[in-house]
């Protein structure tokens, strides 16, 4: 009997009262002011506003009609543990997730050691269960030491808790290797995520290449170097009936090699980061290191297909590519600085600004959207029903705020969106009924 | 102006307050005494992460023609290779206090960071493969002292354009004074979206006669980690200019050091439409005028008392005095 993919800290269930909010959950096709009830862990009651009588031994909190929505799902973060702690642990980055409306994150391999074995992911679970303040999945990497030339003990490690595979941070460059991976899945199940880039094409790149890389002498990345892998592995993927996602998409190429894909019928899904949906190489003309990663932030007319993607549900869902590093490996020249962003406590705030308040995506749609990911992986989606566990969110859709301006939860501060001014703000966030976070300033009445 | 990190920080009239100021200094470099007291007691410091002869030296000269203390720090045998990080080094060094800070680094934007790190006036003297603005500024010094002004020439910058920080500065730097710039060379070399800085590109030499400057550009070796080109041979029969593609009212430009038989052919260096000397030399005097008008230009910041900053030093310019 395999282990329950999803390990979460100690935390106590909270019992409370949330009066009057705007639930929102599109999959319950809820969309209208309730009260709801939080006990023992589950969503025990909702009905119309006043309604739902409080008792004593609540905790009670007037939403004033703002919007409750189902937590969001992000299957692709670095939490930076084991090796790297002081970039990010399981306890900063799980706060961190909270912070941002997430009550589920999914953790790639590629720490030091390499998360490549049962016996290190049944201690990252232990680490997990004491320190997690959401729930957390691990992927541990398809290949040993993410050397791309030998398989994982894939299904042992699917015993130990394994919610899928992933190189993350570098492709499997073999399609020999990739495809002996697609076959034991079979055996083993467990989805298999891909980062595409072909290395032959995007070494020595720093940023996309294009105007803006020609203009800066830094040496390019080429959209071809990803969506010729999406194409690669999603026709393999075809071949064997298997089952793939493909991560952070970043170009209009990669979307038409999804598309196409699911046009067949092949089992793939894909993802997409907030920065791709709403920043492009034009940010990077500044050579701000927050602004490097991998894909690269790519061209105006990639971004739209993005979004579009997104919208039209080509793509199936946000991921943040949360990437936390410390504060002086990114102070050094652009091209000397590691690859990533932090996304986790900025995601939602970030697209509602860029993409629902503007018009181009429905709330509905973002809710969706960033909760999709439960389900790709073969977890449960966060729903707001009675008897679901109660990985909801409470936003102010009006607060405005600037990012980072009150510091972050994060050990990490590369964060793309750092000092915009952005709508949108997470004031509670439960995983499983315990207050996984909860915005300082939001006044609790009663209890 | 604060800072040249980028030759895009100076304007058409900021190009040529420059130009003229050097050629104010040029008169200096024919005296029997090469110095003038305009930046007496001023601090430069020469912080250079890549090897450098020329660019390095005709900085060192530039300053000390104008007086100033010169400090150059190579990251070679330094605590750079103990692993000190670019910011450390220039906090460390910045407790000396320099007025200047002259850096070549390796990496695209080092100059904008290290600006933002200390107080010194910092000059770009080469950032990886992005820019080199001084390098730019003697480069139209020296096509001013031979053609005039540089309005509806025809430039051509040929050859390896992907990693020459030279070629991007010049782009904008001779569109800035009414050039019109192509760039050619084998399209490997070429970077895709170069034609967003307003050049046009050619991937052959079959039109070189409409240019009235050849601009050729050294094929580093020592920045390809890979094969950009089937083979030096293959490239010289493509794109060397020599005396069979340089007709005699062109003039050559090549910012050395010149790989003699591959870019350029032995016959067109040493042939009198060369310039590449006069580059060198106008390499010194432009760099005075880069290095005064930060420090004792009308723009520049006042100096600290404790820096003993001289009299007016513009009225020095073009006067004899011993210095």
């Amino acid at each position: 009997m395999a282990a329950d993919p999803l390990v979460h800290g100690p935390q106590q269930p909270a019992d409370m009262l949330l009066r009057d909010v705007h639930v929102l959950d599109p999959r319950a096709e809820l969309d209208a002011r309730h009260d709801v009830r939080v006990r023992g862990g589950e969503i025990a009651e909702i009905g119309p506003p006043g309604t739902l009588a409080y008792a004593p031994e609540e905790e009670l909190l007037e939403g004033q009609g703002r919007h409750l929505l189902p937590a969001f799902f992000d299957p692709h973060v670095h939490m930076r543990t084991p090796g790297q702690e002081h970039k990010e642990d399981l306890d900063s980055g799980t706060r961190a997730a909270a912070a941002g409306g997430y009550a589920a994150v999914l953790a790639m391999p590629n720490t030091d050691p390499v998360l490549d074995s049962a016996p290190l992911l049944r201690s990252l679970r232990e680490a997990a269960a004491r320190e997690a303040r959401v729930s957390i999945g691990f992927l541990p990497s398809i290949t040993r030491g993410l050397l791309g030339d030998q398989l994982t003990e894939m299904a042992e490690l699917r015993q130990e808790g394994a919610v899928g595979f992933t190189d993350d941070g570098r492709p499997v460059q073999s399609a020999g290797m990739l495809r002996k991976a697609l076959q034991y899945q079979r055996l083993c199940g467990g989805v298999i995520a891909l980062h595409e880039e072909d290395p032959t094409l995007s070494r020595g790149g720093a940023m996309h290449e294009g105007a803006v890389s020609a203009a800066l002498g830094i040496g390019g990345i080429p959209s071809v170097s990803e969506s010729t892998m999406v194409a690669r592995d999603a026709a393999l993927a075809g071949y064997e009936g298997a089952r793939v996602h493909f991560q952070h998409l970043s170009c209009v190429a990669s979307v038409h090699a999804v598309a196409h894909a699911k046009a067949q019928g092949w089992r793939v899904s894909a993802e997409v980061s907030p920065h791709h949906l709403l920043l492009t190489e034009e940010h990077v003309r500044a050579m701000d290191t927050r602004m490097k990663m991998n894909p690269p932030l790519a061209t105006e007319a990639d971004r739209q297909a993005l979004v579009e993607g997104l919208r039209c549900g080509t793509i199936d869902c946000v991921a943040t590519d949360h990437a936390p590093h410390a504060r002086e490996e990114k102070e050094v020249p652009f091209e000397q600085a590691p690859m990533g962003t932090t996304g986790l406590e900025t995601a939602f705030a970030a697209l509602y600004t860029g993409l629902v308040l503007p018009g181009v995506v429905g709330l509905d749609t973002l809710v969706a959207r960033m909760t999709a990911g439960a389900e790709l992986f073969e977890l449960p989606t966060p729903r707001i029903a009675p008897g679901e566990a109660a990985n909801v969110t409470l936003v102010d859709l009006d607060a405005e705020w600037l990012a980072g301006e009150r510091g972050w939860e994060s050990r990490s501060e590369n964060s793309c969106f750092a000092g915009q001014k952005l709508q949108g703000k997470v004031l509670l966030t439960l995983c499983r009924g315990a207050v996984a976070y909860r915005e300082r300033a939001f006044s609790v009445v009663g209890a | 102006m604060n800072h040249l990190l980028s030759i895009a920080d100076l304007d058409r009239a900021g190009i040529e307050r420059i130009v003229e100021r050097a050629q104010r200094f040029a008169e200096v470099s024919d005296r029997e005494i090469k110095k003038v007291p305009a930046l007496r007691g001023r601090m430069v410091l020469n912080l250079f992460y890549e090897a450098s002869t020329r660019t390095r030296s005709s900085f060192e000269l530039a300053a000390k023609r104008l007086s100033a203390d010169v400090v150059n720090f190579a990251a070679s045998g330094s605590s750079v290779e103990k692993g000190e990080s670019l910011k450390d080094t220039v906090l460390t060094l910045s407790a000396h206090k320099p007025d200047a800070i002259v850096l070549r680094t390796p990496w695209a934007g080092a100059a904008e960071l290290v600006s933002q790190w200390c107080g010194a006036a910092i000059v770009n003297a080469g950032d990886g493969k992005r820019e080199h603005p001084t390098q730019a500024l003697l480069d139209v010094y020296t096509l001013h002292s031979r053609l005039g002004k540089l309005d509806g020439a025809s430039i051509w910058i040929v050859g390896d354009v992907a990693h020459s920080r030279v070629a991007r500065s010049n782009i904008i730097a001779f569109q800035r004074m009414g050039a019109k710039v192509t760039v050619a060379g084998p399209p490997t070399l070429i970077p895709r979206g170069i034609e967003a800085l307003g050049c046009d590109v050619r991937f052959t030499l079959d039109e070189l006669a409409s240019a009235d400057v050849v601009y050729t550009l050294r094929m580093q070796h020592e920045r390809m980690s890979e094969t950009w080109v089937p083979s030096l041979r293959e490239y010289a029969s493509w794109y060397q200019v020599n005396g069979r593609r340089l007709s005699p009212r062109q003039v050559l430009m090549h910012p050395g050091p010149v790989n003699r038989g591959v870019e350029l052919s032995g016959e067109v260096v040493d042939s009198p439409q060369a310039v590449i000397t006069a580059q060198v030399e106008a390499g010194v005097v432009v760099r005075m005028a880069v290095l005064y008008e930060l420090l004792a230009g009308a723009s520049a910041p006042p100096a600290s008392p404790s820096s003993g900053r001289p009299e007016p030093a513009g009225a020095a310019i073009g006067e004899r005095q011993p210095a």
